[in-house]
């Protein structure tokens, strides 16, 4: 008469807590979740399609679309790849205003992924404290690009715009600031007893698995890997600069966590430094008016604030590519999900979800 | 006979309109003044688009559920789905009734005395345990009739949860019971102006106990997993809308207000000033006693119950939300342990002391 049964739960596309159009199909046993299902698919725009019938300048705002919580660094993975396959050389000073971009940019996406995840967990003020943070950097970028978003910022070869005047002191003041305004972050949560629970042991992820998913970025750190691009394989002018990469070992929530706050103090280092040895000079290289890459393919990564960020191109020395493929991180260690919250509840699967930091824009592309 | 009518008829339904009406309004305006403080906390301006300062805006959010489209789901048991949220007020608003709001006199209207409260009940306290407890009936039936499955879950939470806390919720009671020797609400506030404390002082373990249960029995962050927006979208009342919403959200609001003034009552002295013995004092009621004794009552009652509402939002803008499984263990781990043994203390340091 009396029977238990397991209990199937869609959890999104409309969910307050799938940072997106993100569907999970969970079995739930109880509140235990047994058997997972990720649906994506819901914010596909076929960019890479789009890509192939597009010149290289037109593909530049696409890739804006992709990672739109991070889209300087998506704007700064294409043109750097094309710039590889046609050996542009790009000048000392757009390299360097590249870098600083990149590295708030890199602030104000872990400053997204803090917020949304304390938000899932109930913390619901450390959103806003992020959120007037990144206000500053988004207002820096607004005055650098005109855009707040979808910067589109880079050129091949090089910058359209040098910095507006009165941009580096700007920068400078937020980069003195940003300290202080991180310990309020560290006091609401570092050592709060509720956060440590809803995220201690949590979404364990050890490194053979991390590998094996292809688990880049911070996640991937978590589990002891140290493994950061702008370290392991120095791009644009990252070998000039002093910087730690976090490392930690208990491969959780918590310490991916840990991780994310740490690297958004080293980031300020790096922007710091970047801004001290600021060149003055030319901001775009020689580039022709056409670009037509030469025959061949190439690929290249930068280290995104998500994870590895891959863009390959197939160039039959049209001014289309003939393939454009991305690899995207959220994509990627998405996968990972189902079984880092296998057997756990869920309660666990928001934190998880929010601990792998995905952008649905950047899983689905 | 038609003394007798007015004494027992006349007089209480005038009073239930007057507590009910000031209620009501203390409600809407309550979730203004959460608005509002999150607001301050959180670096932003909260409402201020309706009446100055965002004054109407509850005024506006109340007349908005009103006219909302009142949608049952087709799935839905429609008895029960209508029945819950009714099942979840009735009990909110009946334990105003043993709730002291003032004291030190009465009300002469026509030739009666009317009390500051409704009732003041030899049983008070044991009532209010009674029918706060009945509350989660109402989150059970409505999160079981919506038939959907995030409602289902939360209402299997929130029974746990409020089940559990009850425990704890009960025995932090007792100590005060213990040391004022009655369960009347009235006779408590007595009690602590002859013991010449306040019994947060000696139970000052009780009224942690008692505010940390009486939290989770409110379902409010850090323990609001019935409702938790971020896993369960509403938790128990996402299906609801309308009016139907507007009076879970009452409740609510209302038992928080309930569980303010019971702790105001229990622990914080009622409605009597700091130190109501030491006649220097006096200038601490701000001559409104020499208006009348009752008015000083009503503005330190209100100024408690609102510190500890205070406290209540600012739980809510400083932590994260627990977990089922932690609840639970803190619960039944910690909590019920806890106030047990201040039982056993307090039991024997009211005997030793005899």
């Amino acid at each position: 008469m009396f029977r238990t049964e397991m209990m199937d739960i869609n959890m999104g596309p409309q969910h307050p807590a799938t940072h997106g159009v993100l569907r999970l199909k969970l079995l739930l046993d109880g509140e235990t979740v047994t058997d997972t299902d990720v649906i994506i698919g819901y914010l596909h725009r076929g960019v890479e399609k789009l890509c192939e019938t597009k010149n290289y300048h037109m593909i530049e705002p696409y890739t804006d679309r992709l990672d739109y919580v991070a889209a300087m660094y998506e704007n700064l993975g294409y043109v750097e790849t094309v710039e590889k396959l046609m050996g542009i050389k790009v000048p000392e000073r757009a390299e360097y205003i590249r870098v600083i971009t990149a590295e708030l940019q890199r602030i104000a996406s872990h400053l997204v992924w803090l917020g949304t995840h304390a938000l899932d967990i109930g913390a619901m003020t450390v959103f806003f404290y992020c959120f007037r943070e990144r206000e500053i950097i988004l207002d820096l970028f607004e005055a650098f690009c005109g855009a707040r978003l979808t910067y589109n910022a880079y050129r091949i070869g090089g910058l359209p715009w040098d910095l507006p005047p009165g941009w580096t002191d700007r920068a400078r003041h937020f980069v003195k600031i940003f300290p202080e305004r991180q310990k309020e972050y560290d006091q609401l949560l570092t050592k709060n007893r509720i956060w440590l629970g809803r995220t201690k042991g949590i979404g364990i992820l050890r490194a053979e698995d991390a590998i094996d998913f292809g688990v880049t970025g911070p996640c991937l750190r978590s589990a002891g890997v140290d493994y950061d691009l702008r370290k392991a394989h120095p791009y644009s002018v990252y070998d000039r600069f002093q910087f730690d990469v976090p490392v930690t070992y208990n491969c959780d929530t918590y310490d991916r966590y840990l991780i994310r706050m740490e690297e958004m103090r080293q980031s300020t280092r790096i922007v710091e430094q970047a801004l001290d040895h600021l060149p003055a000079g030319e901001i775009m290289g020689k580039v022709p008016k056409r670009i037509k890459p030469p025959v061949g393919e190439v690929y290249h990564t930068v280290e995104g604030p998500r994870g590895e960020l891959g863009f390959y191109i197939v160039s039959q020395g049209e001014d289309k590519p003939y393939r454009m493929r991305f690899r995207s991180p959220s994509f990627v260690n998405l996968q990972a999900l189902p079984h880092m919250i296998r057997g756990s509840l869920v309660a666990d699967v928001v934190a998880v979800i929010g601990t792998l930091d995905i952008v649905l824009g950047d899983v689905d592309r | 006979m038609t003394d007798t009518l007015i004494q027992h008829l006349v007089i209480p339904l005038g009073q239930i309109l007057v507590v009910l009406g000031v209620i009501s309004l203390v409600v809407t305006y309550l979730t203004l003044l959460e608005r509002k403080i999150l607001g301050f906390m959180q670096l932003r301006l909260a409402p201020r688009r309706v009446g100055p300062h965002g004054i109407l805006q509850p005024i506006a959010d109340a007349v908005k559920l009103l006219i909302k489209e009142d949608i049952i789901p087709d799935k839905a048991d429609r008895m029960l789905f209508t029945l819950a949220p009714i099942l979840t007020i009735i009990p909110a608003f009946t334990a105003l009734a043993v709730i002291p709001f003032s004291g030190g006199g009465t009300i002469d209207l026509f030739g009666y005395s009317i009390h500051p409260w409704i009732a003041d009940v030899n049983v008070g306290v044991v009532f209010l345990l009674a029918i706060s407890s009945l509350g989660v009936y109402g989150i059970m039936l409505g999160g079981w009739s919506s038939n959907s499955k995030y409602s289902m879950l939360g209402a299997l939470r929130g029974a746990a949860q409020m089940v559990s806390y009850e425990v704890p919720f009960g025995f932090s009671i007792i100590g005060v019971m213990m040391l004022s020797g009655t369960a009347s609400m009235v006779g408590i506030v007595e009690a602590q102006r002859e013991a010449h404390v306040w019994y947060f002082v000696p139970q000052i373990v009780g009224l942690f106990l008692f505010f940390v249960s009486g939290v989770a029995e409110t379902n409010r962050l850090p323990f609001d997993l019935p409702e938790a927006e971020s896993e369960l979208v509403a938790g128990f009342h996402t299906e609801y809308s309308g009016m139907k919403f507007a009076l879970f959200f009452l409740a609510e609001y209302t038992s928080m207000i309930i569980i303010a003034s019971i702790a105001t009552t229990l622990f914080l002295g009622g409605w009597m000033r700091p130190f109501p013995n030491v006649a220097a004092l006096g200038w601490l009621n701000l001559g409104l006693d020499r208006i009348s004794p009752l008015l000083a009552g009503v503005f330190w009652f209100a100024t408690k119950t609102f510190l500890v509402l205070f406290l209540y939002l600012w739980l809510r803008g400083t932590f994260p939300r627990y977990r089922y499984d932690q609840l639970m263990r803190l619960g039944w781990f910690w909590m019920i342990p806890l106030s047990i043994a201040n039982v056993v203390a307090t039991g024997l340091a009211v005997i030793l002391a005899r």
